[in-house]
């Protein structure tokens, strides 16, 4: 038996007739086609999936599309206009070589943006800890929470000049 | 300092230019394998056996099929009549796609549901019933040699035995003298545990086979396309997928390791239907399928010995090794290297005499291993090599950065022929060893641990000093599957300047988009933004043998370079034509070509380039491309020296990876950012085997770690903060000197730890523990020796 949800996803809403099982994830992937939000694992270990939900970072493979009824959606694609500006994490990551593969990269960000919603200049203990539900399995995280310092600086309208010692 | 050729508006070699390929991914953009949707797909589910052997009594389809959406349950039967039940490995062993009569491993394939949607195909997943027989496994690959174990492998005629394979290299006569003479001899058992690549995204693909034009379309997670086509031509040539009717295509993947160069089943299973049915077929596989069927690494059983002077002058070594293949030997290495390039163990020291021998088996666990961010096994050998190497170092007591100073190979004796055959390119380990001991403060550090350990208090200090061999490989050989380890650049140039160049290999997240564009841009001056880079296609790409084992660089980079200096070839005729003067006269700086002693008579690359559309001189040929395939005169060999600094909570066994320094030598950089971060990503992944992960099977053959809720892969709380620098060793055979870097810091990262754990541990009599090094496991071996 269908059940019909209105979900709010990037500012456009949509009215839908889902089954009640159907993942989150998979509304958003599969039904809205917004193939920007990945998934990694089954057991919501890796926050490949993660999007924002009235704000909050959630894992989307583990909420149900009708947990959303009635809710604000943001995905990687809502994070800036097509075709740009891009939004600060998103320059930290390309400025600061944050990602190899991209498939973590859309979870990350939008776990980075409610962590900087949050505490808008956290420490790197603080970022490291604040990304620890998502796994990268090929940066090593060093420039991932350069990425993130770079965008809590840029927000706060400081210089983001990298601090960082180069390859010497 | 990394000194450019180029300005940086060109933006060849030692630019830390920012990547071409980032936009896409950090804007939702990618295209990986699950975001292709075709009309009409169908989706598969595979039905996984519970047991690690067992007979198939019975497989019931009936509740399956009433499933809505259900459409067809494949058996291994149903194969069997196309004779697609059974494919080869890469290492000519072979392999079942779906079984007909038993099952040989946990989680293996039993059968496919295929159905209209993915949730209807789990559905009938979970309703298909299946009977089985249970069966007795082997999973202890020494009591798999016992000469009463049951034979696995009935399926190939007159097997007797599980044992699969004897190798051995070196001289075992000279070897074993040395041995019985020596002052010192060390000897060490050691595991290198069965680990998985888990790259965030798992494999899958979809098929599309067109029943019309006989022609199929194999979009899948593949660093090996061109391969893969043949081998499907191959194996299924007999049912008419002929290879020019074969197209596959590696779109973005979500991480490789070479975790995505075997052929899996599931590939298989669904090219077969999409065959039958002329619809796509989409495959995915969860995490816990990926985790607990898919190749494996490493899992090797290494005895390492050591022998030399009570001074401290390394004499010899031995190494004798069992492999535990699983079901098995579906290994990703070259076809004549049945261990790999694991005779690399002779390390980077200087020594007379090596001898190794390995052996392997089948057991009841998944098939494998692949060379998971390695070249082949080179993992496993620098894990012994090195920890022995400290071990040695112990033993008579000396200093280990010390005692490797003393034996390390002299940048002036490259080339330099190891005794198990290898010829190392280049080297200066004691400049990268020094390099590293500054920027970490060793003799700081062996003070503070000397006060820490009056005081009882836990610290150690680990080295590493390796040396990889990657950039396989020479025809002479390398191949697989018969296949010449070569690899290929096709390089076009528009009438205006902008270029495309193809190849045959396949980034993974590597970073090829920026770092090919920056090759071309060296030779040829076009700036690299305006080079785009293309692989991954087998109908535009040319044929190569793909990415792993770090030899994208090693290979398709010389072939680049190479094709890109055939047209500055062509761009020099082509200037001499234009300016009126002889070749002789040019010359040539990043982007143009000028007459000798007179400057301002010049010829931008674009302007050849345009000219060479428009006006090129009669006889030659129109047009502005080259294509090379690269055959490497030798492998290059990087190296490192990592230091990595411990503190050990005595009470709890807990460690704490206080410092980490890593300098890497891969000879000339490319791109000095996207080679800090392959060092990063790396080294975690190095941290991961050493301290975290390990495939656990109990003696059922039960994974107890099959999720990433129990395989533990690091987090940026596990993952230190790492210190990279480098120095700079070219490669004398390569055409830009570089000698690839993606796999250094996993490999030499791993016996770093364990030294530094050791070492903290050492001053109550612990001289070995195998990784992964958990706290449980230093608390044991402190409880074991009365610590309190």
């Amino acid at each position: 038996m269908n059940k019909q949800i209105t979900v709010t996803v990037n500012g456009t809403q949509h009215t839908l007739e889902v089954e009640p099982r159907l993942l989150l994830v998979h509304l958003i992937r599969e039904v809205l086609n917004l193939t920007g939000t990945h998934i990694g694992c089954d057991t919501t270990s890796c926050g490949a999936c993660t999007i924002l939900m009235d704000g909050k970072s959630i894992k989307s493979c583990t909420v149900l599309a009708v947990q959303a009824n009635g809710k604000a959606i943001s995905t990687v694609e809502g994070l800036a206009p097509e075709g740009g500006p891009l939004h600060p994490l998103q320059e930290g990551f390309k400025e600061n070589h944050g990602l190899h593969c991209g498939f973590c990269t859309p979870g990350m960000l939008m776990r980075a943006t409610e962590l900087l919603a949050d505490n808008p200049n956290p420490t790197e203990e603080e970022i490291r800890w604040g990304i620890s539900g998502n796994l990268c399995r090929c940066t090593g995280y060093n420039n991932i929470v350069k990425a993130i310092e770079y965008a809590s600086a840029k927000m706060r309208g400081v210089p983001t000049a990298s601090t960082e010692p180069e390859f010497v | 300092m990394i000194q450019c050729k180029t300005s940086k508006a060109i933006g060849g070699m030692g630019h830390s230019l920012k990547r071409k390929e980032d936009d896409r991914f950090i804007q939702g953009k990618g295209n990986y394998v699950d975001d292709i949707k075709l009309p009409g797909m169908l989706y598969m589910d595979i039905v996984r056996s519970p047991y690690a052997y067992a007979k198939i009594l019975k497989i019931d389809s009936e509740a399956a099929m009433k499933v809505p959406g259900v459409v067809a349950v494949i058996t291994g039967k149903d194969l069997a009549q196309y004779n697609l039940h059974w494919m080869p490995t890469l290492m000519s062993d072979t392999q079942m796609v779906l079984p007909t009569d038993t099952v040989m491993y946990q989680a293996q394939e039993v059968c496919a549901v295929i159905a209209t949607s993915r949730y209807a195909a789990r559905d009938g997943r979970e309703a298909v019933r299946v009977e089985y027989e249970k069966m007795k496994p082997v999973i202890d690959p020494y009591k798999a040699l016992d000469p009463g174990a049951p034979v696995l492998r009935t399926d190939k005629e007159g097997k007797k035995d599980n044992h699969i394979w004897n190798w051995k290299v070196g001289d075992k006569e000279k070897t074993d003298k040395v041995f019985e003479t020596a002052d010192v001899v060390v000897k060490q058992q050691m595991h290198i545990p069965r680990i998985h690549v888990a790259s965030i995204e798992t494999c899958g693909c979809v098929a599309d086979y067109d029943k019309v034009k006989h022609h199929l379309t194999m979009y899948m997670t593949t660093q090996a396309p061109h391969a893969i086509r043949t081998v499907i031509a191959l194996v299924a040539g007999h049912v008419g997928l002929s290879e020019e009717r074969i197209r596959v295509v590696s779109p973005d993947i979500g991480g490789g390791f070479g975790g995505k160069v075997p052929v899996y089943p599931g590939y298989v299973i669904a090219i077969a239907v999409s065959f039958l049915v002329g619809k796509p077929v989409k495959w995915i596989e969860d995490r816990t399928e990926n985790l607990q069927a898919d190749s494996f690494a490493r899992d090797y059983h290494i005895t390492a010995e050591m022998a030399g002077t009570k001074d401290g002058k390394i004499l010899a070594t031995r190494f004798k090794v069992l492999a535990d293949h699983g079901y098995t030997d579906a290994s990703a290495n070259p076809s004549k290297f049945n261990t790999g390039l694991f005779s690399i163990a002779t390390g980077s020291y200087d020594y007379g005499t090596s001898f190794m021998e390995a052996d392997a088996v089948y057991t009841n666990k998944p098939p494998g291993g692949v060379a998971y961010r390695c070249s082949f096994r080179v993992t496993e050998a620098v894990h012994a090599i090195e920890r022995i190497t400290d071990r040695f170092a112990l033993a008579v007591g000396k200093d280990p950065a010390e005692l490797r100073m003393q034996n390390f190979i002299k940048k002036e004796d490259f080339p330099w022929k190891s005794p198990t055959g290898w010829t190392y390119d280049s080297g200066d380990y004691h400049a990268g060893l020094q390099k590293a001991m500054d920027a970490i403060d060793y003799a700081g550090l062996r003070k503070e641990q000397a006060e820490k350990r009056k005081k009882g208090e836990l610290m150690g200090i680990g080295i590493s000093t390796f040396t990889e061999i990657v950039g396989a490989g020479p025809s002479k050989d390398f191949d697989i599957l018969g296949i010449k380890m070569f690899d290929s650049a096709e390089i076009r140039v528009h009438p205006t300047g902008k270029a495309i160049a193809r190849f045959g290999t396949k980034s993974q997240g590597q970073g090829h988009e920026t770092t090919y564009a920056q090759i071309i841009a060296e030779e040829l001056g076009i700036p690299a933004e305006n080079i785009q880079i293309e692989e991954g296609d087998t109908d535009t790409a040319p044929y190569g043998l793909g990415t792993y084992a770090s030899r994208s660089t090693p290979t398709a980079g010389a072939a680049a370079a190479v094709a890109a200096r055939k047209l500055r070839d062509k761009a020099r005729k082509i200037a001499a034509y234009l300016l009126e003067v002889s070749e002789d006269d040019l010359e040539w700086e990043p982007g143009k070509f000028s007459v000798k002693g007179a400057p301002e008579k010049s010829k931008t690359i674009q302007e050849i380039v345009f000219a060479s559309y428009t006006n090129h001189p009669q006889g030659m040929e129109a047009g502005f491309e080259a294509v090379h395939y690269y055959d490497p005169p030798n492998l290059t060999f990087p190296s490192g020296a990592y230091i990595c600094v411990v503190d050990v909570d005595k009470e709890t066994g807990a460690i704490n990876v206080r410092r980490f320094v890593a300098i890497d030598d891969c000879g000339h950089i490319i791109n000095p950012m996207i080679v800090q971060g392959q060092v990063h990503g790396g080294l975690t992944q190095g941290i991961a085997p050493a301290m975290y992960e390990e495939l656990i099977y109990d003696e059922d053959g039960n994974i107890l770690n099959g999720t990433l809720m129990d395989y533990l892969v690091p987090t940026a709380v596990e993952s230190p903060k790492w210190e990279t620098g480098h120095t700079v060793t070219p490669s004398p055979h390569h055409p830009i000197g570089a000698k690839g870097v993606g796999e250094s810091p996993t490999v030499g990262a791993p016996p770093a730890i364990a030294n530094a754990i050791v070492d903290a541990l050492s001053p109550y009599g612990i001289t070995h523990l195998d990784i992964p090094i958990t706290p449980f496991k230093v608390w044991k071996a402190l409880q074991e020796k009365g610590v309190k």
